[in-house]
Parts: structure tokens; sequence; C-alpha cells
């Protein structure tokens, strides 16, 4: 339908956020592999999309006052938006969002522990002029296709999960098991491959992994800031056996540690874990749903295929993900639509096709919030419920809402665009599918939305018919259940 | 029928209310199946509800022993008598609203509810407590179940879910149940107005008739957008409510009130389900004030709401309201002030026709003790959750529990009702 090949279509609305008539130009000309490799291989393109925000070809953000992405929830949301929308690395975009739901932390619980400015800069905070760590968001993207075992030591470290899973106040007197089970059941093998005693015995590991305020730490001073700590004297030294290997030798049993060499426990923990086959396996099925299909079950051959690769490289998520984007599985025709799009990626896609003239992204918050995926605001620790599990009465009207409000915002631009196309409905309904694209549709819709384009009477093209129907057919089309696949 | 149009215009976008006029608002499948007299609402607490900090055994010594900051003091706890096993008891003080309907003889306090090999799983304990199957977290839930034995076709309001996601309790083979998270969106909007606005939602009526043979997954897109254009109308009738009493102002009072004003307004949905989250409280959760006086204050306020609202409009005795989490948290305090996941927890109920009191025993929370688990950490349930979602049904709800508990559970259930 578009003006790119169905697979390279494909491979955008998976890997990335669809395509916006300026992506349409970068990748006209470019092979699939080309295409494949343009995305996995990002480090050679600027990561140049924040110093873009404000310029005027571009969607806007509005701000209450001074925009503020690093300390103000509010505008890290807009922000992130802005970068699914106009980033050059749209993979690096993608990824972040998939490690943003596997290790889903929430803005609100920080905010009770440390009030609205240090709660929005442990999620989003990127170094540039205020001190302090980075935030977790800017962690997933420093590994979006990083090494996992890496990512995961680094997110046991981070301040915004050591406050989300209380790790702040995990200490030898009373060892706290929120993370030592999560890490476990969500983050790396799953339920069924750890014991309620391996959940104790994580615990006591992680024990001493806390957190240390800056020097005169105010949670109202932008430049103070909280970052982990090992605390030795926390640490609990005894040894820690769990029902599965630690060490390459087969041992199970952590041994006993000096306070001050204690940390190696939690590194130890870590390692087992993200080497473990079963992390490896869990990975590769999250992968599957996430880039190739949710209606199929993954297909065994491919998950011991890109476990295999997760295994063989240390780690490394990159060649994981170059596997499934070169799999069979993904490049099979019948797997295209065959996802529920999230909705920050029906949301980021669908003003990439239907444009942003004037179109703020302070408008996307509450339709988000309605469709059940306010970014940073997970329900819980195990993300958001994927798949169809998006889709209930109240947020499909809050998709198809946002679809109106989008439309009605772009109706000028519409009508103005598509002038010349405005000739027939005809053409005008088969110019709306060149830049909106929903799955294939079936004779019913194809024939219910030629019908409403001639439903206001006899078609002449002119301004004020083309103003309704040309934005009538966006909210149809964006709202319909073929564009919630992609 | 009198049809009246409606359309207004609230952020340069039309919102289209095509309405029937009460009565003749319900839909035709929910008057031919006449208007059911009872209701069920089933209240989640998410993240598992510390109850042994509800409902206090407040002449424990070890309950202050091992809780020695977060512990209600017992001339704080608001005294709900004895149980069975000799204990004396208290709610938390935030509490107030439900020691009302207690002292008015319409609260039911289940101790010990749960099963055995309790999970401390979030995720795999929400999941058994929907399915009513504590050996598979996944397929349908029970409350699915109930609706699949009403009568085809089945109106598309028999249930009504307050929250976004549907919980798996109402997940069924044959009934859609609709998610409305906020009753004031549920609406249809247009870029357009006028004919074009009433156009375009012809056009998306009939874009979702497709049956998309071969394409199962569109298919369920397009089913749960015919349910949401079906339901429109009457969601926007309960909306239009001005309730008797005010509702405390947070998610779980406002979601109370839409309840409220979907049976007052009579859409006729069976089932409700409402929950509320923040009870994972692994760190500093507070004693009689904190995080968790917060909780119970929320909960306490908002249910004291919907009571005294029902009970005003006259529909009290056709409500029962039962009340549950996914497992209570462990007895000893742990070093940050809270509380890790535990086992056994406590089930609520509550309407006019609940025979109040408290029933089953409380643990003995001295270390070594049967009514305890998992090296005196945690409380062993007495009675199986399965036996009140019987009472409920064989009672209440007027079916046979026992093809959709897959078993008979009635033996030792509670006498709630």
């Amino acid at each position: 339908m578009s003006q790119l090949s169905p697979e390279i279509d494909h491979l955008l609305r998976r890997a990335g956020f669809g395509a916006s008539p300026a992506d349409a130009e970068t990748f006209r000309d470019m092979s699939t592999s080309a295409a494949v490799a343009h995305l996995i291989d990002y480090e050679g393109r600027p990561d140049d999309v924040d110093a873009r925000i404000g310029r005027a070809d571009h969607v806007q953000v509005t701000s209450r006052d001074l925009f503020a992405p690093d300390i103000d929830i509010d505008d890290a949301r807009q922000r992130w938006m802005f970068r699914m929308i106009h980033t050059r690395r749209p993979l690096q975009e993608k990824m972040a969002l998939f490690w943003h739901n596997h290790f889903a932390t929430a803005y609100s619980k920080l905010v009770a522990d440390s009030g609205n400015l240090q709660a929005a800069k442990m999620l989003a905070h990127k170094p540039t002029t205020l001190r302090g760590p980075q935030g977790q968001i800017e962690l997933f993207r420093q590994y979006a296709l990083g090494n996992y075992r890496d990512l995961l030591l680094q997110v046991a470290q981070d301040a915004a999960m050591l406050v989300w899973l209380d790790g702040q106040s995990n200490t030898k007197g009373k060892p706290q098991e929120n993370f030592g089970r999560e890490v476990m059941e969500l983050f790396t093998v799953g339920v069924g491959n750890y014991t309620e005693p391996d959940v104790y015995a994580a615990a006591r590991v992680f024990t001493g992994w806390n957190l240390r305020e800056s020097v005169g730490y105010r949670r109202d001073d932008m430049n103070a800031y909280q970052e982990f700590v090992y605390n030795a004297d926390e640490h609990e030294t005894s040894e820690k056996t769990f029902s599965f290997p630690i060490y390459t030798n087969g041992s199970r049993t952590i041994p006993a540690r000096s306070e001050s060499a204690g940390a190696q426990d939690g590194v130890d923990l870590i390692t087992a874990l993200a080497v473990h086959p079963e992390t490896a396996r869990r990975l590769a099925r999250k992968l599957w749903n996430f880039f190739i299909s949710e209606v199929h079950q993954p297909d065994p051959a491919f998950v011991d295929g890109a476990a295999a690769v997760y295994l063989r490289n240390g780690t490394e998520i990159r060649p994981v993900v170059r596997y499934v984007l070169t799999s069979p599985w993904f490049n099979d025709p019948s797997m295209r639509f065959e996802r529920y799009a999230w909705p920050a990626e029906f949301v980021a896609r669908a003003i990439k096709e239907v444009g942003w003239q004037g179109f703020s992204l302070d408008k996307v918050r509450s339709p988000l919030a309605n469709m059940g995926m306010l970014l940073f605001e997970p329900p819980n620790v195990g993300g958001w419920p994927l798949g169809a599990g998006w889709f209930s009465t109240g947020t499909m009207l809050a998709r198809t809402n946002f679809a109106a409000t989008l439309a009605a915002s772009q109706k000028e631009f519409l009508a103005v665009s598509l002038e010349s196309e405005g000739r027939t409905p005809q053409a005008l309904l088969a110019a709306m599918l060149d830049r909106v694209t929903p799955a294939p549709l079936d004779p019913i819709p194809q024939q219910a939305l030629m019908s409403y384009v001639v439903a206001g009477g006899t078609w002449t093209g002119a301004a004020e018919q083309l103003n309704t129907r040309a934005a009538g057919l966006a909210r149809l089309l964006v709202g319909s259940s073929e564009y919630q696949l992609v | 029928m009198r049809v009246s149009r409606r359309l207004f215009i609230r952020d340069g976008v039309a919102t289209v209310t095509l309405g029937l006029t009460a009565p003749a608002f319900l839909s035709a499948i929910a008057q031919a199946q006449g208007l059911p007299s009872r209701r069920l609402v089933v209240i989640y607490l998410g993240g598992g509800n510390d109850a042994l900090n509800t409902l206090i055994s407040y002449q424990d010594s070890n309950y202050y022993n091992r809780r020695p900051t977060i512990a209600i003091p017992a001339g704080q706890v608001l005294q709900v008598g004895v149980d069975a096993g000799g204990r004396a008891l208290g709610l938390h003080p935030r509490l107030g609203g439900l020691w009302n309907i207690f002292n008015e003889g319409r609260l039911a306090l289940v101790q010990r509810t749960g099963y055995a090999n309790s999970s401390r799983s979030h995720f795999e304990a929400t999941d058994i407590w929907g399915t009513a199957n504590p050996q598979s977290s996944s397929g349908s839930g029970w409350l699915g179940r109930y609706l699949d034995t009403l009568p085809r076709p089945v109106d598309a309001l028999a249930a009504w879910n307050t929250s976004g996601e549907t919980p798996r309790a109402l997940l069924s083979g044959q009934t859609g149940v609709p998610a409305i998270p906020n009753a004031s969106t549920y609406t249809y909007a247009s870029p357009n107005r006028g004919s074009a606005a009433l156009q375009e939602r012809t056009a998306a009526q009939i874009m979702a008739t497709n049956p998309a043979a071969g394409r199962p997954h569109l298919a369920f897109v397009n089913s749960t957008s015919r349910a949401a254009i079906e339901t429109l109308d009457r969601v926007a009738l309960a909306t239009s409510y001005t309730p008797t009493i005010v509702y405390p102002n947070n998610g779980f009072g406002l979601a109370l009130r839409t309840v409220a004003g979907a049976i007052v307004r009579g859409v006729g949905s069976r089932v409700y389900w409402v929950q509320t989250g923040g009870f994972d409280t692994h760190a500093q959760q507070g004693g009689s004030a904190g995080a968790y006086g917060n909780l119970m204050g929320t909960l306490g306020d908002g249910l004291w709401a919907f009571y005294s609202d029902l009970r005003n409009t006259g529909l009290l005795n056709d409500t029962t309201v039962i009340l549950f989490s996914e497992f209570g948290r462990r007895i000893s305090e742990n070093g940050s002030g809270g509380t890790d996941h535990g086992a056994a927890g406590l089930m609520v109920a509550l309407g006019g026709m609940v025979r109040g009191g408290l029933y089953g025993t409380a643990a003995s929370l001295a270390p070594g003790n049967p009514t305890l688990e998992n090296n005196s950490g945690d409380v062993h349930f007495e009675t199986d959750f399965r036996s009140v979602y019987a009472r409920v049904l064989d009672q209440w709800l007027g079916v046979n529990s026992v093809p959709i508990l897959n078993g008979d559970f009635r033996a030792g259930a509670p006498a709630i009702l």
C-alpha cells in the first residue's frame, strides 16, 4: 500500500515505529538486508534527535514552563514520544521500549519515596548539564542492543530499580526479598526454574546493595541525586546455596566472603542467571512476541536458535536481534500484522503517517493513559499486559478517539496535501492508503470506507468536502481494527 | 420509542451520543433476559494485602514482637469482638467505614482464606485466585465461567469491569466483558460534526462487523470495537447518575461511584469488577498512619460511601460485595519497615443480605504454632477460598457452583450469605 516494499514496511513497523514520508525517502532505494543493517548497526548515525526538539518541521512539545525532560515526568514522556517519531535510530528506541517493559519500573512509587523531581530524574535524566547518574531509560538506550548480563548488573545498581524493588533497604539484619524474587521470576529464568529458598538466598546475596544521597541532598534540588552504593557492613557474609549452578564448575553455592569482598556475590548470581539456559529461552520467547508474532506460539526451532545465538555470543543482544530480523519466521509474509500494536507504538506510527503539523505531544498523555500505557507507569513489575491484553472496549475507544483528535488537528494539512488526489473518491481513498498502513482491508471495511466518502452527497472535490472526508478517513483508518495490528 | 440526539464539542473533537431515553435504553437482550435482581461486586486489592494489619489480633504478644514498628497499638484498633478460637480482633483504625458496616451486621470477615502451597508470585497467585484452581494459573476464570452459564445471546454489559485490563477471573471462552476504566471518556469522538460525524460512526460500526475469516486476531479486535459501540450509550446513562452521597475523590471511590450509577440506573450488569493497588508494601508501610493507613482509609471510606449510597437508593439488599487479595504478607516485618510476600489472607463480604460477623479463626503468631507455615514465617490457610466462591455462586447468584469451580467446595463454606 505504501510507497515502500511490503518487506521494508513490515521491518519498519516491527523494528521501528512505521515510516513517515521522510523515512520513506531514506528507505526507498534500500534492499531489505541493507535496511536491516541500517536499523541494527545504528551507531554510525548521529543520536541528534533531542537537539531537534522545538524545531518547526517536527512534532511539537508543550510544557507548563521551561521544558525540563530530565526532571519533569510529563516532559520526559514527551521527549520519549518525540524520539520514537523522529529518531534516526528507530531500533534503539524500540529496544528501549522493550527493556522498559521487561524491567517495568513505575514513576509513582519513586515519587512516594523521593518526590516528583528525583523520581523523574531517576527514570529519565540524560546527563548533560545536571549532576548525577543517567536515568533508567538512558540505561536502556545505552544497552538497547548491548550485553544482557551487563545490563542486568547495571539494572541491579540502578537508582530507580533500587527504590522500585526496595533494594535500598536490603540489609543483613532483615534481607529484603523483592528484588531477589523478581530478578529470577521476571528478569531471567521465570517461574518454575527457581525455588522459594532461592528467593531467600538471593535476598541475602543483595544485602548491602543500597543507595546513597549526594552531598547536601535535597529532593527538590535538580543537581541532587541518589546513586548505588555497596554498604559492606550491611552485607550478610555467609554462604548462599541455590537450586541451580552458579559457577561453570557446577557449584551451586556462593562462598562465604568478607564484607569488603561481598559485592561479588551479586555479580556471581547475576552472571549465573544471565547465562542460565532458561533465561536464554525466555528472552527468545519474549523477542518472538515482540518482533515476530503474538498470534503464533514461538516456533521451538526459533527459540532454540535464538537462545543458542545468545549463549554463544556471551549474552550479547545485537546478534540475537540480527538473528530475529533475518530469520525465515520474521520474513514469512504470513507473519505480517500478527502483532498487536502497543499504545505508544500505535500513537507514534499514527503521527508519523497522518502528520504532525502544529500537533503537540502533550495531547497524547491522557489518550495513552486511557489506552493503558502511560510511559514510565507500567501497572506492576510484570510490565503491561501485552498482545490481546491491550484490547478492551475502553482501551479500543481510547485508540479510536485518539485517531479523532489527531485527524481533527491535521484537517487542513490533509486537505491541502491531498488536493490533487481529491478529484475522485476512489483516488482520495487510495491516497490515504498510501500514507496510512492498516493490515489488508477485506471487502466489508473497504466498502464502508467508500460509502463514507460519498455519503455527503455528490462528490465535487471542493475544499470543504475534502476537509471533512479526508479527516474522517484518517480517523476511520487509524481507528480501524486493522490498524491496531503491526 | 423516543430518540434523542445530542452532539457536543470537547477539545475541538465532537462527541456523538446517540441515546434512547430510559427505560427503553436497555438493550433488547438485557430486557429479554429480565433485569437481574442481584448483583455481585468483586474487589481486588492488588499487590498482596497485609491481612494481619487489616484485622488485628491485638492480644497476641507475638504480633507485637514480630512487628516492632508497624504493629497497630491495641488501644487504636476498632474492636469487632472475639472469634470462634477465642481471639480478640479489631479493624485497622482507618477502617472506620467498614467498622460502621460491621456494627450494622452487614460485614463478614473471613479469616485465613487461601489454599495449600500458596504461590508467593503476584502474577501466579492472582491468576490462581482468578482460575479458582491452585494447580493452574492459565485458562478461564471463575466469573467468566459464571457468565458463560447465562442464556445466549448474552447482553454486552452482562458484566462491567472498571479497570483497563481484563483480569483472569473474568476471562471466558464465550462472554466478553467491557472494560470501562474511565466512564467519562467512554465516548465516540469524531474530527467532524453533524451528519459527517454520524456517518463516520456508522462506517466504523460496519467496518467492525467484518467477520475476518481466517484472521482470528483481527476478528477479536473487531468484536472489541463492536462491544464498545454497543455499550456506549448505556455507559453514558450510568455516568449521568448523581449520587446521594459524596464519594472520596480517588480512583477507587470514583470506580465505586460509577458502579453505583450503573446499578441505580439499571443498566443490567450482574457482575462488577473493581480493583485498587498499592498493597505490595515491602517497605515503609507504616502502622496506623503512613502508606498502609492511607490504603485502609481509601478502602474503608470508599466502601462506606458505596454502602450508604445503595442503602439510600434502596438497592442494598440486591448487592453483595466480596473483596480479596492474591496473598497475605509475611508475619515478621522486614528491615525496610515493610512486609514480604506471605500466604493466607482475609476475605471480606458486605451487603444488605450478608450475615455479618467473624468467620474462621485467627492464627497464633507464636513460632512453631500449627496455624503457621514456611518455618512459622507465614499464616497457613484455614478456609479454602473456593468455598467462599461456592457460597456466592450457590446462595447469591443462584447457579450451581460445582461445574463452575470444577468441584464441590460447599462443605465448610462460611455461611456469609
